[in-house]
């Protein structure tokens, strides 16, 4: 038996989550196969060949996989399924819509956002926004989950992996993809930067005046508090917290967010927590290393001007 | 046409959860709880389509103890038509309760299914992907808004690269997100109705459907705790410490 970890890419090049889940299918030492379903597979299964520890890359491939839906990547799982003992991916949006179906359809539980894993069948989960971790064991045939990136290291290059092609499953007929908007962003990627500089909706419409500068020269990126995405100072796919990105970043920077318990259970991990409020009592202020009572208005342009 | 919602009885999304003194869960006896946030956005939903003539009923399911009744209540008060506790004291996981949901889609025929994209208290997120793959239909996942039209359901996705669209022929299971909406207040009168509106009550295990749970918890725990930060008195203080260590150029 092997493990199936399902990758996810922009059809160029493999997201983090897919390295950061080979590392956690490690732990069961089976033979790891990554599945790239694509419209063109060839350069992402390349890439999946060659990371260290990879036995196998399955290449499907079909024009209704230039935009994956749950539909139709649940499919090609399910027809892999007999073979594998887990099936796994990262905990983004494609994987948190896919694998739930897929585990319903094998008649299996499975297990969301898993944070450590103890081979053959125990995990610890974040539960109540992560205020609690559970640990759980499932003794169901074949073992599904998501893992958080964060929890894993990413797993580097070394490997040489062989590549096969399967058919893919005709398109379903229930769902179509329309349209797409991407944010698009010069800075790096939220789950994996090194520093973020977060907001909170006392920024305003000064968000990115104020954020930017700061973010770029720290090579750092941005992210918010949902009441800020609300507001619409910032775009949904930068929310930090329970029910957004979860991030574990060298340095977190907190700026005039008030530490509600939904976005600490986004920033917990990272190594050195700042908060900057204006408020002394703001609940931020217990979880951060190094704290500044201070208007950010004020606060922003002077680390602005010390970063020089 | 007619909408089916689930909603859970969570505890309320401002309290700290308790763990019991044997380490085995959470504690929430004689805590505040109420209607899982995401489940209150897909009933707000509801009933702005019931507003604008496009649906016709709405039916609110809760799986759980007696007490979820008051979760059902908050939704009768918002502007669901009827409710159905299908009534259970057991352990639930998202498995059995995607079958116990079935059973009442199967029942009701509705031609949308509304569920929240997560609950707050298990974070699982998987609720409505199980439902969908078990009844066959399409689905769409963290919903931020949606539009119905000749017989199909457009739907604006939020994903990780920001949002995506997709259209799916009804009956369909949608989740809803945090900004699909913004519920309504409940107005007493509202509420003082609803306490008067019958809810419906299935035994679950009369179903004849295994929901039994697959997964074994063995144990809770609070995450480690950090140390206790300081108080900087400037932004030159700040930095200063922060070059020390290292985590600045
Ligand atoms: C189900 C659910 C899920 C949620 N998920 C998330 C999530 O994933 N992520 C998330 O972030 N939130 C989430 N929330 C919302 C969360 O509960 C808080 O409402 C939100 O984090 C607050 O954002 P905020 O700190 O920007 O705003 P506020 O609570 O308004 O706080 C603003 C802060 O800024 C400070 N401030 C104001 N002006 C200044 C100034 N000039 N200088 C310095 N400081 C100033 C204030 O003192 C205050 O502390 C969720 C809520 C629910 C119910
Ligand atoms: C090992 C283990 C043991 C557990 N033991 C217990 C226990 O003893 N008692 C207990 O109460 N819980 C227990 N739980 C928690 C319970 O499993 C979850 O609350 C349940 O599985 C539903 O998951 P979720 O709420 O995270 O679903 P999600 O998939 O996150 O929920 C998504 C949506 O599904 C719908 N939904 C989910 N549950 C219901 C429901 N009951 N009624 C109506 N709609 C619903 C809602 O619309 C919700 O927004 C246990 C969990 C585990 C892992």
């Amino acid at each position: 038996m092997s493990i199936l970890i399902l990758a996810e890419h922009d059809g160029k090049q493999l997201k983090q989550s897919t390295r950061q889940a080979v590392t956690a299918a490690a732990v069961w030492q089976l033979p790891i196969h990554i599945l790239v379903a694509a419209e063109h597979a060839d350069v992402v299964a390349k890439e999946a060949a060659s990371i260290s520890n990879v036995a196998r890359v399955i290449k499907v491939e079909a024009a209704h996989f230039s935009h994956p839906l749950a539909e139709d990547v649940s499919a090609v799982l399910i027809k892999l399924a007999p073979e594998y003992k887990v099936i796994l991916g990262g905990h983004t949006a494609l994987s948190k819509s896919v694998l739930p179906r897929v585990a319903a359809l094998l008649d299996v539980a499975m297990l969301s956002d898993v944070i450590q894993i103890t081979a053959p069948a125990t995990y610890v989960r974040p539960i109540y926004a992560g205020n609690i971790f559970a640990t759980v064991e499932s003794s169901d045939s074949t073992q599904v989950l998501t893992v958080r990136g964060t929890s894993f290291e990413v797993a580097a290059d070394g490997g040489n992996a062989e590549i096969i092609r399967i058919e893919a499953p005709a398109a379903n007929t229930t769902t179509r993809w329309i349209k797409e908007e991407k944010n698009v962003s010069d800075r790096p990627e939220l789950a994996s930067a090194h520093v973020v500089i977060s907001g909170g909706r006392s920024l305003g419409e000064q968000f990115n005046s104020l954020l930017d500068p700061i973010a770029h020269k720290l090579n750092a990126a941005v992210g918010a508090t949902r009441a800020c995405v609300d507001a619409g100072f910032a775009p949904n796919d930068i929310q930090v917290g329970q029910t957004g990105t979860v991030v574990a970043p060298e340095l977190y920077i907190a700026v005039g967010i008030s530490g509600a318990m939904q976005h600490i259970a986004g920033i917990k991990d990272s190594k050195v927590i700042v908060a900057i409020n204006h408020d002394p009592d703001a609940p931020i202020f217990k979880y951060a290393d190094y704290g500044l009572v201070a208007d950010l208005f004020k606060a922003l342009p002077e680390l602005n001007a010390a970063l020089n | 046409m007619k909408v089916l919602v689930a909603v859970k009885h969570v505890l309320d999304y401002n309290i700290m959860p308790r763990i019991k003194q044997d380490g085995s869960d959470v504690d929430i006896t004689g805590n505040k709880m109420g209607i899982n946030p995401f489940d209150e956005i897909a009933v707000e939903e509801a009933v702005r389509l019931k507003e604008r003539g496009i649906v016709k009923e709405i039916i609110a399911v809760s799986i759980g103890a007696e007490n979820s009744k008051d979760t059902l209540r908050h939704a009768l008060a918002m502007g669901a038509d009827r409710a159905v506790l299908i009534q259970t004291d057991a352990a639930l996981q998202p498995l059995g309760v995607a079958k116990l949901l079935k059973a009442i889609v199967e029942k009701e025929q509705p031609d949308l299914i509304l569920l929240g994209k997560q609950a707050i208290d298990d974070d699982s997120g998987q609720t409505g992907q199980m439902l969908s793959a078990l009844l066959g239909t399409g689905q769409s996942t963290f919903a931020s808004a949606i539009n119905i039209k000749d017989g199909e359901i457009e739907v604006t996705r939020e994903v990780d690269t920001g949002n995506e669209t997709v259209s799916i022929k009804l009956p369909a299971v949608v989740t809803s997100d945090l900004r699909l909406n913004e519920p309504r207040f409940l107005k007493l009168p509202n509420l003082m109705m609803a306490k008067k509106k019958p809810i419906e009550t299935i035994v679950a295990s009369e179903l004849g459907i295994d929901f039994s749970p697959r997964l074994k918890q063995t144990k809770v725990a609070e995450p480690p705790v950090r140390k206790p930060g300081v108080l900087v008195a400037s932004v030159a203080e700040l930095v200063e410490k922060l070059r020390i260590e290292k985590v600045l150029p």
